[in-house]
């Protein structure tokens, strides 16, 4: 019973390196580059590594990439006046910051946000030409294009927050920092300004795809894990010819909560889950400030927040009761 | 073997991983309505380690109000003049051991002559007086009958230890490359977070608004503010929840901080604050600072400042709520010259 409860693969399939193209496929769209197998990496995946296809477009992105990392790290550690250790120390920390609020879409200086605008650009560039080079190999590969669009849903969320938002808003600042913490911390302030984004029915649903996503991860890897004794890890073959394994999995979860989903349905419920996620985020970001700019006034409009008792005096804002002031 | 030497490797990761957490349990107290997340969350070994710093010190006895009053007895006494002589030493014997326990009367006064005021420490020793005697009165909505002395802040150092100055430009805002953006490191100020590091500066020296969000559902351009005065404000907030050692719902409702329906009560009276704190440092401490030297100055030449944590040092009641002006009547209510004619308001015209 042990034997098929491990986290790591037992076993490692070791014949000769496989070239990586099927004979259908013409030989001068298959790559055969170098390839060595690795004993680590098989523990997770499959042992051989290679052949890796760059393409004109995969060293552009690769390239394009760098130039972002260093222009984002280079402008992090200038930050601590080029000192290592504080560099190091504050990594978490550091940012490269949008312009301020006055720049409005104009490009600053380099450093007072150009730099940032600058980076944004090459990521972007980096980002699509990594797009493009996953759907010619999906196509040169005679495969459909389903990982190169739900890539492609994460991309829409990357442009709404760092470029169509702020566009739309006519200020670069609305941008998001590069840098760990920064970029969390912009989140909540985005939440605080816009009222609170949990409100945001977009939102909610892509927190909906998100944790379904996680949920039926778990449950799809969970199954075909526990009937891989009986052939379960076969699920494509087993898609039209259904064995014992996909027999018992299926009751399983009909015995379970009755209703089970087919080997290739869940696959597609796992895709549109995800694709799902960022799809419905990005909408949720590009509404915000544009169509709606308080959320939490607006669920209470449409009768979407709860109205809760009074739990303590009441009191309005002293502003109002002070009779005047700036807002 | 080699199995046990990786469940040792595992249980170390995990160690190291939990090392910068707090240890369990926190004790959580409901504030708000059921299910609604109004809850306050606090360490109970954070908390007992810190309520000996926030203790109120016995209070000496009582001096009678008869005789001669401490105006015809001693020269030059500006504020508390109306004190018979009695009251008079026993409130510059408590200041004395509120302030300068270890100093003693030398750190503010001449021991050749007390009425003198050369040394700058009495002139703001005064000029404190002043703001104690104004804040009591004049900003009850914040402090309530309870009130502030001089212990409040001071807590037996000369300066107290929580106050703060104008943040410099950090990094390199004037290279190629490089500019901090005022924000972006590990500060105290703002909690260690990665918000703008000196949020004191514009809301509790300058009078700029906090009110971020929208009044309205949808946008009415009435707005002008956007992510970046929204993470100022945060920043601002930061340094409320630490210098109070409370969470955002301590005065806010979960739902929309900004709304000011169903909070609770707090609110007001850190609104109040806010405007009070505003007040001391506009009127009382940033004006001191021609009188201050050097080394008491900030990076850029500026006087130090109070926040929330000047007072409240990390309870949400400076000193747990136990008030010491019953005591110290005579820090109550406003018996000063008025403040135009004072030393210090001279210093500030002479700017």
């Amino acid at each position: 019973m042990a034997e098929y409860q491990n986290i790591f693969t037992r076993v490692q399939v070791r014949s000769k390196l496989y070239p990586g193209a099927p004979h259908e496929i013409p030989s001068d769209r298959r790559e055969e580059g170098t390839s060595f197998f690795s004993r680590l990496l098989g523990f997770f995946g499959d042992p051989q590594v290679g052949p890796t296809y760059l393409g004109f477009t995969g060293i552009a992105s690769l390239l394009c990439g760098f130039i972002a990392f260093e222009i984002i790290g280079l402008n992090m550690w200038a930050s601590v006046d080029w000192n290592l250790k504080e560099f190091v120390r504050q990594l978490f920390w550091l940012a490269l910051e949008p312009p301020a609020p006055h720049w409005g879409l104009r490009f600053p200086p380099l450093n007072e946000g150009g730099w940032w605008l600058v980076a944004g650009f090459f990521l972007t560039v980096a980002i699509l030409l990594w797009w493009v080079r996953m759907y010619r190999r999906a196509v040169a590969l005679g495969m459909g294009t389903h990982v190169p669009w739900a890539f492609a849903s994460a991309i829409w969320l990357y442009l709404v927050l760092g470029f169509i938002r702020p566009v739309l808003m006519g200020h670069w600042s609305e941008g998001v920092p590069f840098g760990i913490f920064p970029h969390l911390d912009w989140t909540a302030a985005f939440s605080l300004r816009y009222g609170n984004l949990f409100y945001n029915p977009f939102h909610m649903l892509s927190i909906v795809f998100l944790y379904g996503s996680v949920l039926l991860f778990a449950m799809h890897g969970a199954t075909i894990l526990a009937v891989s004794r009986l052939g379960g890890e076969r699920e494509i073959e087993q898609i039209v010819d259904r064995g014992t394994a996909t027999e018992r999995a299926a009751l399983f979860w009909r015995w379970t909560m009755g209703f089970n989903a087919t080997m290739e349905s869940v696959h597609r419920w796992a895709w549109w889950f995800a694709v799902l996620t960022t799809l419905t985020g990005g909408i949720g970001i590009l509404l915000t400030g544009t169509v709606v700019d308080n959320w939490y006034l607006w669920a209470v409009k449409h009768h979407v927040a709860p109205a809760y008792p009074q739990m303590w005096p009441a009191y309005v804002d002293p502003y109002t009761s002070a009779g005047g002031g700036a807002q | 073997m080699k199995q046990r030497a990786r469940v040792w490797a595992l249980a170390l990761t995990c160690v190291a991983l939990l090392a910068g957490c707090e240890r369990p349990p926190m004790e959580t107290v409901q504030r708000g309505y059921r299910g609604t997340g109004m809850e306050q969350v606090a360490n109970p070994r954070l908390v007992a380690a810190q309520i000996p710093l926030n203790t109120a010190p016995d209070a000496l006895p009582e001096a009678s109000a008869e005789g001669p009053k401490a105006a015809q007895i001693y020269q030059n006494v500006k504020v508390l003049g109306g004190l018979s002589a009695g009251q008079f030493v026993r409130t510059m014997t408590a200041i004395t051991s509120w302030v300068a326990p270890e100093q003693g009367c030398v750190y503010c006064h001449n021991p050749a002559n007390f009425a003198d005021d050369s040394l700058y420490t009495k002139v703001v020793a005064r000029r404190m007086l002043q703001m104690t005697q104004h804040l009591n009165s004049d900003w009850k909505p914040h402090v309530g009958s309870t009130g502030v002395t001089c212990y409040t802040c001071h807590r037996g150092n000369p300066v107290p230890a929580q106050v703060w100055f104008t943040e410099p430009e950090k990094g390199r805002p004037n290279g190629m490359l490089g500019a901090r953006f005022g924000q972006n490191e590990p500060a105290r100020k703002v909690g260690y977070s990665s918000l703008p590091l000196d949020p004191l500066t514009p809301y509790l020296l300058g009078n700029e608004e906090i009110r971020v969000a929208s009044k309205a559902a949808l946008p009415d351009r009435m707005n002008p503010n956007g992510v970046k005065e929204a993470e100022r404000t945060y920043g601002l907030m930061m340094h409320f929840s630490q210098s109070l050692g409370v969470n955002c719902t301590y005065c806010h409702n979960s739902r929309a901080t900004g709304e000011w329906e169903n909070n609770p009560p707090t609110r007001l009276t850190a609104w109040h604050g806010i405007r009070m704190v505003r007040d001391l440092n506009q009127r009382y401490l940033e004006p001191l600072t021609p009188v201050y030297p050097a080394e008491r100055l900030g990076e850029l030449g500026d006087a130090p400042k109070a926040s929330c944590a000047t007072c409240h040092q990390g309870a949400y009641k400076p000193l747990y709520g136990v008030s010491m002006l019953d005591a110290h009547p005579e820090l109550a209510s406003n018996t000063s010259v008025p403040a135009g004619k004072s030393d210090t308001a001279g210093a500030q015209a002479k700017r």
